[in-house]
């Protein structure tokens, strides 16, 4: 995957570029203490980024304003704010076509106005990522977190990852441009994390070494030309599809639809390699399993573990990639549960959706416990719901009176 | 582009395309060709689906015909008639969204220089009078006011033409169109204005009715673009259809029109003459040299 020759040279900041997999599989790394949004500018840091646009919406503006500190530093090739998240995934797209690696994050409303470009970078096949600091979506107002636009992310064609943690998002963030830049990949990658519960705690993060960095892009393995007019002068198009109300163009634009998604299911072995599994399992044999996706599992492990106190025996599965979605991985996973339990931070229940469409004996699925607009969801709420799916008797947790 | 690229492989010259062989053997690559000689070339643009006597069709192949460097030009468009036949050229073309063009030729454009560096890559943007004043305004603004360093070009046939002839920003007040149905109630924008006050550092405004300054225009403006700043060309380019003009007055229109409110206007800043004057040696900017001091 990495061009041997350049591997061990050094970028113009001065970091050795690095084979990936021992960057992030070999390498020492050194405990550190941070913010997510720290942690989002010392990935980028090591991810030897071309180009970056930023947009300020909370909770993504103290992440993309620490990118520009790069930027000054000399970590990254150019960097600018744009004037909305439509011009800026806009002016990332004009980045990718013309051959950089590109990085932008955005949040919430920003993540809705900018909803035109993502299927159209995947269409295009530009391997950018885009950081999705999830928050409520209007209206009511809302800033706090709530994963609802990650609903609308999944439709659009790109790989979409959900991170727990800062240590995933550290991790994820270098090893998403490994595999959406895979020439039988070449998609975009929407890596999404729950606002504030990620972006603005601090945790232990292991770092990899800051005089490492991952290769850089190499435009020239898209399965797509570069708009870089480094090609022969052909004529890529005759006769407009759009102009053609016939069979041939209906095909060309389904054959191409259809080649987007098998293009995000080509991306499952790589993902499988560098995220050790598509889901992560701990005790999957249990009768109840919590599912879910981001700091939901988190809530899902301290649930678990005030169960495992009064004796219920409770499993956990992590989903790390929504897309392309786990199937096989969930069917497996689920074949000997009775109760499944997917607590989430949406109205929706998106998550308790998508596990209903895949599983056999879909009644098994509790969708919930749910919470939005920024409401926490205490482990206890989890545990409750897992009794009430069980049969046990449970205390009350907030009455409503009477 | 390295030139190289536009010549064949030693023995496959046979196996190549039609197409290809026209291209290497009779395009413009890496020779100076000029609106004059139209017609002795295989030109960027030939094919097309437009409709019969469109204006903007004759204004597009004569701006490919001038860009500088064609071997090393990228368009960015959007929607509207023109990426349809701009889409068909011998040269890339990107198209994003919906009025996103400027937005797309920023970032493009930044992308190119980080990859080459001085090695000069024009990106010009060309689209129409909704793509650029209604829908891609602020990204147009926007851009210039960045100071990005690319061709806007915009194809102003004063009609949303391509979804079938509803007023735009451009059209005049008091048309009727689509969208329109008691006549346009504001003025037509002025966008050379807000190029002006945005700072671009080369403005003009032209009708495809003389190709000779057309091209001495679009030359003009890729150049400055390539390192003193934005620049912006605004054609008239008639929609024969959706204004009922027959095709045979076609030119006259373009005429009338130029003569009532598209009059040649060309705005230079003085870095963009000092640097035309300097880098490519055009006379008309050369500072005159100061008189010598005689003993009188």
């Amino acid at each position: 995957m990495s061009d041997p020759v350049i591997i061990g040279t050094k970028n113009k900041k001065g970091q050795i570029i690095t084979d990936a997999h021992i960057m992030m599989n070999e390498a020492p790394r050194t405990p550190s203490f941070f913010t997510g949004s720290e942690v989002i500018k010392e990935a980028v840091r090591r991810a030897n980024v071309n180009v970056m646009v930023a947009y300020p919406i909370t909770p993504q503006s103290e992440a993309a304003a620490l990118c520009g500190e790069l930027f000054a530093e000399g970590y990254i090739g150019d960097y600018f704010r744009g004037e909305s998240e439509f011009a800026v995934m806009s002016q990332c797209a004009g980045a990718a076509f013309g051959g950089a690696r590109v990085f932008t994050t955005t949040a919430g409303p920003g993540t809705m106005r900018a909803m035109e470009n993502f299927p159209m970078w995947a269409g295009s096949r530009l391997p950018i990522q885009c950081i999705v600091t999830c928050r409520g979506i209007n209206s009511p107002l809302s800033i706090q977190p709530d994963t609802i636009e990650i609903a609308y992310l999944m439709n659009t064609g790109m790989l979409v990852w959900h991170a727990e943690t800062a240590q995933d998002f550290y991790d994820w963030i270098l090893k998403g441009y490994m595999v959406s830049e895979e020439p039988d990949v070449h998609l975009p990658l929407a890596l999404c994390c729950d606002g504030f519960f990620v972006t603005h705690t601090k945790d232990v993060v292991d770092l990899t070494p800051v005089d490492m960095c991952l290769p850089p892009y190499d435009p020239y393995r898209s399965p797509v030309p570069c708009m870089d007019m480094e090609c022969p002068p052909v004529r890529m198009m005759r006769d407009p599809f759009v102009m053609k109300s016939n069979y041939i163009s209906y095909a060309t634009h389904a054959s191409w639809q259809q080649e987007v998604w098998a293009a995000a299911e080509r991306s499952r072995k790589h993902t499988i390699a560098w995220l050790d599994g598509l889901i992560e399992i701990e005790d999957g044999d249990a009768a109840v399993l919590i599912i879910s996706s981001g700091t939901a599992v988190s809530q899902g492990r301290e649930a678990i573990r005030l169960l495992a106190d009064e004796g219920v025996r409770v499993g956990l599965v992590k989903v790390k990639t929504l897309r392309p979605w786990p199937e096989e991985e969930l069917r497996e996973a689920t074949k000997h549960a009775s109760h499944i339990i997917v607590p989430e931070f949406n109205v929706i229940g998106w998550m308790a959706k998508e596990i209903k469409a895949t599983i056999p004996r879909s009644e098994r699925v509790v969708a919930g416990p749910r919470v939005c607009g920024g409401m926490t969801l205490p482990p206890e709420v989890i545990v409750e719901e897992v009794k009430k799916a069980i049969g046990m008797r449970s205390g009350v947790l907030a009455g409503r009176g009477g | 582009m390295s030139l190289d690229y536009v010549k064949f492989s030693p023995g496959f010259e046979s196996f190549m395309p039609k197409e290809y062989r026209d291209m290497v053997e009779h395009g413009p690559f890496g020779k100076k060709t000029t609106v004059s000689q139209m017609g002795n070339f295989k030109e960027i643009l030939e094919e097309h689906p437009m409709c019969a006597g469109c204006a903007m069709t004759l204004f597009i192949r004569l701006a490919i015909v001038a860009f500088p460097n064609p071997e090393d030009t990228i368009t960015v468009g959007t929607a509207g008639c023109g990426r349809l036949a701009i889409s068909q050229a011998a040269i890339p073309f990107v198209y994003g969204n919906y009025g996103d063009q400027n937005g797309v030729a920023s970032g493009l454009s930044r992308g190119l220089r980080i990859r080459f560096g001085d090695k000069p890559k024009d990106v010009v943007v060309m689209a129409g009078d909704g793509g650029t004043a209604d829908i891609g305004f602020q990204q147009v603004l926007h851009s210039w006011f960045r100071k990005e360093r690319f061709t806007t070009i915009m194809l102003d046939n004063e009609v949303y033409g391509n979804t079938g002839g509803q007023e735009s920003g451009m059209t005049t007040r008091g048309a009727v169109l689509k969208m329109a149905p008691l006549g346009k109630k504001f003025e037509k924008m002025d966008m050379v204005a807000m190029a002006k006050i945005a700072g671009c550092a080369y403005i003009a405004t032209v009708v495809p009715n003389n190709p000779r300054r057309v091209e001495s225009c679009i030359k003009k403006a890729v150049l400055i673009a390539r390192e003193v700043g934005p620049t912006y060309i605004q054609a008239y380019t008639s929609c024969n259809i959706e204004y009922a003009i027959p095709t045979d007055q076609v030119m006259a229109d373009a005429k009338a029109v130029e003569d009532d409110r598209y009059k040649f206007a060309e705005y230079v800043s003085e870095d963009a003459k000092a640097y035309l004057a300097e880098r490519y040696g055009y006379k008309e900017f050369a500072q005159k040299p100061v008189a010598a001091i005689t003993n009188v």
